[in-house]
């Protein structure tokens, strides 16, 4: 086996769909990715870590639940009065000197930035870890246009060596362990005499980096949070790499969707806290950093801003699913989803993977795509719980899997789905007690055929295979609970029991 | 003795839940019999059929609220109804307000905030109801408790059913690695997406193997169901029983021999 990641990720393709157009199925990605017990491993190990963490960190802090409500309301403030706050972000950018660009759609987003890359003749450019630039497929484009572009994040420079894709918001290699680094690293870089060695191999990406930091002049940044106020653009990280992207090159292009806005600077007291002990279980991340316009002789002397809609303003304008728009991409809930931690990201189909993944990715596709999704949960409740800004992603789940069930109320072949089927027929049924006693006693009697002499069911047809390939049944008793009870109730009937 | 007090003179109205009338009846008459023992006059609503939580959850917001009016409309003038199922009082709490704003009228709307704080999980009715932990159980086994994801995070009901075990005389607490986490049942999820659900039952399994109890408990027929399909496949020397079943054994009339 030569290289365990590529031939890991999946039987048959070795390149993970990261594209909700093209993706199959959750339930079917999830089936080939769950035979992969590397990445699984991978997967539950780095999870627990990063949770283990978080929780550490939760729990020293007496006030978690008042910082949670000051989030949550600073982020509804925001979602309130969006447009207010972003064209005085975009005044208070100009004024310093930066340029502020509106995206409509990925298209939009795209074309700018490669506009940027041709006036300022670009070959190369170096990336800060941005997932929204991820949702534009912007790095095929930028190749297609005959750009190289390199990302700086240590984990996204072993997907892009490993020619991989994100499974995580936070951690996006979160998938891959250290041999497999090695192993991409001494085939990508040509370095065969690497070990395994954590230290040696960041210190391979290092002087992998430094050369590119050196030489290339022009940077692409994602960011946390746009600030109003004073038009600043806030990026935080841990690894330096942001910080060398916004010093040495002489053009940076910041791409933020539209919700990324704050107030005023001081609201970043709330929300570095939230962040920091959400998304990596540090009280502060190891690299803050806050940039404004343009300054004279110090970073780079041209600056853009693309400010992305994609799907963002429809999601606004609905009531209950707004708050989608909260998330600050911590990525806690990933991390305490028990389905995440089964199949990692890549079943998503999605660069946002995991619950919040499950709730954004087919609003941003208005349901046409991605409609499997709201039922990859089993409605835990989890990512609630830990979700920093208080998204009731449950409560959009199932709103979504009801939106999703209108459209198929439209559809001819709905009949023939014996899930559909099973929900009209048992709604019928709990409408009359008296056609769920009868549904009760055909069950009982239909289910006999099915039902060993253990008293239990072993195996079932259609739908029910679903249930017994991996689970028993045990076969209906001889008598419901309403029966019982008539019985008992009954002069001379059989009391107590 | 504080488990046979006589004098209550509280009436509960049981809602069994569709599936535990239909597949676990023990767990109703284990209701029925704990609730009388401690002197609660105990009645059952024929016409009561399902609270719409599979429904709702999969999707059919219509059908599910149609549920929900039958619920209201039937137990309107109940004292107290009492739910052997986090997940189903769950549902009538978290989603029953936002079908009903949407869907109802003014006067369902009405008698469902009237009929909201009447409405009890088991665990919940007894201690915080009935003021009882000690409800005079007796059952001599080693036991450990799922914590089902709508009793822990939606209900919060915290350590009540701990205060509730700790009581049953010859009962050996276990307890059970990664509490919070989810079996994997999800209602239709469990067939929707079988194979994610499996291995999340096969991580579940783990963790409930382990402990080397006798019985695997909980306040939801629903996870033990699934939890207990699995270790009947495998043979496993552990089955699984509703809190109920527990607190209704007594030396005299132990647990209901079933399958």
């Amino acid at each position: 086996m030569s290289n365990p990641v590529l031939e890991g990720q999946s039987a048959g393709a070795s390149h993970p769909i990261l594209d909700p157009v093209k993706a199959p199925p959750f339930p079917e990605a999830a089936f080939t990715i769950l035979r992969n017990t590397q990445l699984r491993k991978n997967v539950a190990h780095a999870t627990d870590v990063i949770q283990g963490k978080r929780n550490k960190l939760v729990e020293e802090k007496a006030d978690w639940q008042e910082l949670r409500a000051a989030g949550s309301a600073l982020r509804n403030h925001v979602l309130e009065n969006l447009g207010h706050y972003l064209e005085q972000f975009e005044e208070r950018c100009t004024a310093a000197g930066g340029v502020v660009h509106w995206a409509r759609d990925a298209d939009e987003a795209r074309a700018i930035i490669l506009e940027i890359l041709r006036q300022e003749q670009a070959t190369e450019v170096i990336k800060i870890k941005t997932m929204t630039s991820a949702e534009i497929q912007l790095n095929p484009a930028i190749e297609a246009a005959g750009i190289k572009a390199f990302e700086t994040d240590l984990a996204e420079i072993i997907l892009q060596l490993g020619e991989d894709e994100p499974s995580h918001i936070v951690v996006p290699a979160l998938h891959v362990n250290r041999t497999q680094v090695r192993e991409i690293f001494a085939r990508r870089m040509n370095r065969p005499e690497l070990t395994d060695d954590p230290t040696e191999l960041t210190g391979a990406a290092r002087s992998f980096l430094r050369e590119k930091f050196l030489r290339v002049p022009t940077a692409i940044s994602g960011a946390n949070f746009l600030i109003a106020e004073t038009g600043s653009v806030v990026i935080v990280e841990s690894e330096g790499n942001g910080r060398m992207c916004l010093t040495l090159p002489r053009t940076m292009i910041t791409l933020a969707g539209i919700e990324k806005v704050i107030p005023r600077f001081q609201d970043l007291e709330i929300m570095l806290q939230v962040l920091a002990r959400s998304a990596t279980g540090e009280r502060m991340n190891p690299y803050s950093s806050l940039w404004t316009g343009v300054t004279p002789g110090d970073g780079p002397q041209r600056f853009h801003v693309v400010l992305l809609d994609n799907g963002r303003s429809e999601i606004l304008g609905k009531e209950r699913e707004r708050q989608t728009l909260k998330c600050i991409r911590c990525g806690a809930c990933m991390n305490t989803c028990p389905v995440y931690r089964q199949t990692g990201g890549h079943a998503y189909g999605s660069v946002y993977a995991g619950p919040i993944g499950a709730i954004l990715t087919p609003q941003l596709m208005r349901l046409e795509h991605a409609q499997t999704l709201p039922y990859a949960s089993s409605l835990c409740g989890a990512c609630y719980d830990v979700c920093p800004v208080k998204i009731n992603i449950p409560e959009i789940l199932i709103d979504l899997r009801a939106k999703v069930t209108d459209k198929e109320r439209e559809e001819e072949r709905r009949f023939f789905d014996p899930m559909y089927l099973g929900m009209i027929v048992a709604n019928f049924l709990f409408a009359s007690p008296r056609r769920f006693r009868l549904a009760q006693r055909m069950g009982r009697f239909g289910l006999r055929l099915f039902t060993r002499k253990d008293g239990w069911i072993h195996s079932l047809p259609s739908i029910g295979a679903r249930w017994t390939m991996t689970r028993d049944l045990r076969g209906l008793p001889r008598e419901t609970f309403r029966e019982w009870w008539a019985g008992r109730a009954a002069p001379g009937g059989k009391r107590g029991r | 003795m504080a488990f046979c007090n006589n004098d209550l003179s509280m009436r509960a109205s049981l809602f069994i839940t569709c599936y535990n009338d239909t597949l676990y009846p023990e767990t109703g008459r284990a209701v029925v019999r704990l609730l009388e023992r401690l002197g609660v006059e105990v009645e059952f609503r024929p016409a009561q059929t399902c609270c719409g939580q599979m429904h709702a959850n999969t999707g059919f917001r219509a059908e599910a609220y149609s549920q929900a009016k039958r619920f209201v409309r039937l137990y309107r003038d109940a004292e107290t109804v009492v739910i052997p199922s986090s997940s189903c009082v769950a549902m009538i709490r978290d989603q029953y307000p936002g079908l009903f704003e949407e869907l109802g009228n003014e006067e369902l709307r009405r008698d469902f905030a009237a009929l909201l704080p009447r409405v009890h999980e088991l665990s919940e009715f007894l201690i915080d109801t009935v003021a009882v932990e000690d409800v005079g159980a007796y059952f001599p086994h080693r036991v450990t408790y799922h914590a089902s994801c709508h009793g822990l995070r939606a209900l919060h009901l915290g350590d009540r059913p701990f205060r509730l075990l700790a009581k049953v005389r010859g009962l050996e607490q276990v307890p059970l690695a990664n509490l919070d986490r989810c079996c994997g049942f999800g209602g239709t999820f469990s067939v929707k997406n079988a194979e994610v659900s499996s291995a999340m039952l096969s991580t579940k399994l783990m963790d409930v193997l382990s402990t080397r109890a006798e019985y695997c408990t909980a306040l939801d027929n629903s996870c033990l169901m699934h939890i207990g399909g699995a270790l009947h496949r495998q043979f496993a020397a552990m089955r699984t029983v509703h809190l109920a079943e527990i607190l209704a054994s007594t030396e005299a009339t132990p647990l209901e021999a079933s399958l």
